[in-house]
C-alpha cells in the first residue's frame, strides 16, 4: 500500500455550508430567535412604555432573578442531570441567610459565605445520592423539592415562633459594607450623569427615573459570561459536555465524571443561594413560598435556550436569552390589553415549540435521520 | 504527553518487540479463558490476532491493555518485566486500545472528542483555558495525516461515518504517544469502502513506527495489512505465521479447521 493520496484534496461530496446553516447548529439560536419574535409581538401589541429604559429594567429584573437559576440549571442539564429542588433551595437558603443575619446577628462577611457553603453542601448531598445510587436525578431531586420546602416551613416556625415569614433583614444588615454588592442598584453615578445630559428619562426634579441598574442584572450578566467561558474555553467545560453526552465514554477517556457532576449540583445550589440572598436583602424578609415553582421555570428557560433533556448539548447564552423571554412575557402582558393569565398558555406553548425545535436540531447535529 | 511519534522506519520485523507476552494464562474462577498464549508486537509492524468468537481474543487484549491481570505468565514492555494495575497504567506506558465502542461522544465536536480528558491549556491561575486554536490545528493535522479531510474541526462526531470515527479514535491514540495500538475488530461493523479506509489508516500508523495489534475474525481484512498472523483458539495459540509464509487458504483453514479440531479434541478428551 503506497501513500500517494494528495494531502489536501477537497471532498467533492461536501456541499459548502451557508452562514445560515452554520448558525442553525448553535444551540442558542432558538432562544435568540425567540427574543426577536417576542420583541416584535410586544412592539405591536404593548404600550410603548414597555421599551423605554424603565420598562426594560422592569422586565429585566425578574428575568435576571430567574436567569441566574436558569444558567445553573442549564449547566447541570448539559452535564446530564436535573435539579428539581432549586426552587425549594431558594427558600431554604433564604431561611438560612435570614436566620444568620437576624437571629444570630452575623455580619454579611460571615453570613454570605456561610450561606453559600451551606447550599453547596446540600447540593453535593443531592449529587452524592444521585451518583452513588445510580438513580435518575429527576426522582432524587424531586424528593428534595419536598424535603427542603418542608424544612423551610419548619425552620421558619422555629426561628420566628410560629410565623412563616422572617422579617427584619433590612435592619440587621443596615450599613454593612458588603450590602451594595448584593442589593440595590449599580452604576447610580452613571445614570445620574446620563440624566444631567438628558440622555435618559428624568423626573421633573431632574433625577433619573431609573436610579441605577438593579444588582441582580449585573450578577446575571456576569454569571452568563462566566458560565459561557467555562463551557466553551476550559477543560472543565469539555468535561461537562462529555459527562452529559456519554458518561461511560467520558470515564474511559479519563474525565472525572463523578466529580464533575457533584460540582455541578453544588454550582446549581449556589445559584439558588445567590438568588435567595439578593431577593431576601431586597425584600427585607424571607418566607416559605420564596422560589416557588422556580425549578420548572428555570428548566423551561434552559430548554428554550437549547439544552437537551438528554444532556450533552446546550449553552449558557441560550439560558440567558431564555430567561429574558420569560421576563418579557410575564411583565409584557401587563403592558397589553390581554388577560394576565395568558402567560401560562404562552409559556407552555414556548416550551413545546422549543422542545420540538431542539429535537430537530439534535438530529441534524448527530447526523441522525 | 508528547506528540513525538517519529521512530525508525522500515525493516521493522527484525527489531526487538515493544510488548512481549509469554505463556499468559487467565482463569476466571474455574474457567480457563487463556491457557498459555504467547504474543509479541514489534515497532512498525501489524500483528493480526485472529480467532473465532470465544477464542479468548477479548480476554487476551484486555490483559494486554491492563484491564485484567494475568493469572500466570510474563509481560515484558520494551524488554523490562511489567505489570499493569489499570488501563491508565498501560495507557501511560504507551499501550493504547481502541475498543469497539470507541469512547466517542456524537454530540461533541471532533476536536472536543479528540482531546477529551486531556485538554491542553494555556495561561495560568483563573485565566487557565483550553488552547482551542492548537487543539483545532492538531485535530485537523492528525486527521489529514490519516487521509481524512475534515470539513471543520467543530464538526460533530455524530456526522462522521463509522470509518471516520474509527480514524478519529486511532488518530487520538497516535497523537497521545501510543507505542502499541490495539484495535478491537475495527472493521467488523463497516462497509467495503470504509473498511479499506481503516486498513489504509492502519498502514499509515504502522509506517510511523507504531506496533499495531489488529484483532479480527475476517481473514481477508487481516491479510490486506498484516505482517504476522497469530491464530487463537480455545485460549491457546495455534501458531504464528509471517506474511508470505502462509496462503489465505491455509490461514482460513487454520481458523476454521483448527476450531473443528479443537472442538473434536475437547469432546473426545473430556473436560470433566
Amino acid at each position: 500500500m503506497t501513500d500517494t493520496t494528495p494531502q489536501a484534496v477537497v471532498d467533492e461530496r461536501l456541499k459548502s455550508e451557508s452562514f445560515g446553516a452554520r448558525l442553525m447548529k448553535r444551540p442558542e439560536l432558538g432562544a435568540i430567535a425567540g427574543v426577536i419574535l417576542v420583541t416584535i409581538f410586544f412592539l405591536i401589541t404593548a404600550d410603548p412604555a414597555m421599551f423605554t429604559l424603565s420598562g426594560i429594567i422592569n422586565f429585566m429584573t425578574p428575568a435576571a432573578q430567574l436567569g441566574i437559576l436558569a444558567i445553573g440549571a442549564a449547566m447541570l442539564m448539559i452535564g446530564g442531570e436535573f435539579d428539581l429542588s432549586i426552587g425549594s433551595m431558594v427558600a431554604f437558603s433564604g431561611l438560612f441567610f435570614a436566620a444568620a443575619t437576624v437571629t444570630f446577628g452575623m455580619p454579611l462577611i460571615v453570613a454570605i459565605p456561610a450561606t453559600f457553603l451551606f447550599s453547596a453542601a446540600v447540593g453535593s448531598l443531592n449529587g452524592f445520592i444521585v451518583i452513588r445510587s445510580g438513580l435518575p436525578s429527576f426522582i432524587v431531586t424531586l424528593a428534595f423539592l419536598f424535603i427542603l420546602r418542608g424544612l423551610s416551613l419548619v425552620g421558619l416556625k422555629l426561628a420566628t415562633g410560629g410565623s412563616t415569614q422572617l422579617r427584619g433583614v433590612r435592619d440587621a444588615i443596615e450599613g454593612d459594607w458588603l450590602a451594595p454588592i448584593f442589593s440595590g442598584d449599580a452604576f447610580g453615578g452613571m445614570f445620574a450623569w446620563l440624566a444631567e445630559r438628558g440622555l435618559v428619562e428624568t423626573f421633573n426634579n431632574g433625577a433619573p427615573k431609573v436610579p441605577g441598574l438593579p444588582i441582580e442584572i449585573v450578577w446575571f450578566v456576569i454569571i452568563a459570561l462566566l458560565a459561557t467561558w467555562v463551557l466553551l474555553r476550559t477543560p472543565a467545560g469539555n468535561w461537562i459536555f462529555a459527562a452529559g453526552g456519554d458518561a461511560n465514554a467520558a470515564t474511559n477517556s479519563g474525565v472525572p465524571v463523578r466529580r464533575v457532576k457533584i460540582s455541578l449540583f453544588m454550582v446549581t445550589a449556589c445559584c439558588a443561594a445567590l438568588v435567595a440572598i439578593i431577593t431576601v436583602m431586597d425584600a427585607g424578609s424571607t418566607d416559605a413560598r420564596r422560589g416557588f415553582q422556580k425549578e420548572f421555570e428555570a428548566i423551561i428557560a434552559a430548554v428554550i435556550g437549547g439544552c437537551l433533556l438528554t444532556g450533552g448539548y446546550g449553552s449558557a447564552v441560550g439560558a440567558f436569552f431564555g430567561a429574558i423571554i420569560f421576563g418579557m412575557v410575564v411583565i409584557g402582558l401587563t403592558y397589553t390589553g390581554f388577560d394576565q393569565d395568558w402567560f401560562q398558555v404562552f409559556l407552555g406553548g414556548m416550551l413545546l415549540i422549543a422542545v420540538l425545535f431542539n429535537n430537530a436540531i439534535r438530529k441534524r447535529v448527530t447526523g441522525e435521520r | 504527553m508528547t506528540d513525538d511519534t517519529k521512530f525508525h522506519h522500515g525493516d521493522a520485523p527484525e527489531t526487538a518487540p515493544i510488548v512481549e507476552m509469554k505463556n499468559i494464562e487467565k482463569h476466571f474462577g474455574n474457567i480457563i479463558a487463556l491457557a498459555g498464549v504467547s504474543f509479541d508486537v514489534r515497532p512498525g509492524e501489524c500483528h493480526c490476532l485472529l480467532g473465532d468468537n470465544g477464542a479468548g481474543k477479548s480476554t487476551f487484549i484486555k490483559t494486554m491493555s491492563g484491564v485484567h491481570k494475568p493469572t500466570k505468565g510474563e509481560i515484558h514492555f520494551e524488554g523490562r518485566p511489567m505489570s499493569f494495575d489499570s488501563p491508565r497504567d498501560a495507557m501511560e506506558a504507551g499501550i493504547a486500545t481502541v475498543f469497539q465502542d470507541l469512547a466517542m461522544i456524537p454530540l461533541m465536536s471532533v476536536t472536543r472528542n479528540f482531546f477529551m480528558g486531556r485538554e491542553p491549556t494555556k495561561g495560568s491561575g483563573p485565566f487557565k483555558r483550553m488552547d482551542v486554536d492548537r487543539m483545532n490545528q492538531t485535530t485537523m493535522d492528525g486527521m489529514r495525516s490519516m487521509g481524512i479531510n475534515l470539513r471543520a474541526p467543530d464538526q460533530a462526531v455524530g456526522t462522521l461515518s463509522g470509518g471516520e470515527r474509527q480514524t478519529v479514535a486511532i488518530a487520538r491514540a497516535v497523537h497521545f504517544g501510543a507505542k502499541v495500538l490495539i484495535l478491537d475488530e475495527p472493521t467488523s461493523a463497516l462497509g467495503v469502502r470504509q473498511t479499506s479506509n481503516v486498513l489504509a489508516t492502519i498502514d499509515k500508523v504502522r509506517k510511523q513506527g507504531i506496533g499495531v495489534v489488529f484483532i479480527s475474525h475476517n481473514v481477508r481484512h487481516a491479510l490486506a495489512v498484516g505482517d504476522r498472523f497469530t491464530v487463537l483458539n480455545r485460549g491457546k495459540t495455534l501458531g504464528t505465521a509471517k506474511r508470505g509464509d502462509i496462503s489465505p487458504e491455509e490461514l482460513q483453514d487454520l481458523m476454521a479447521g483448527g476450531q473443528e479440531m479443537a472442538q473434536l479434541e475437547g469432546s473426545l478428551g473430556g473436560t470433566v
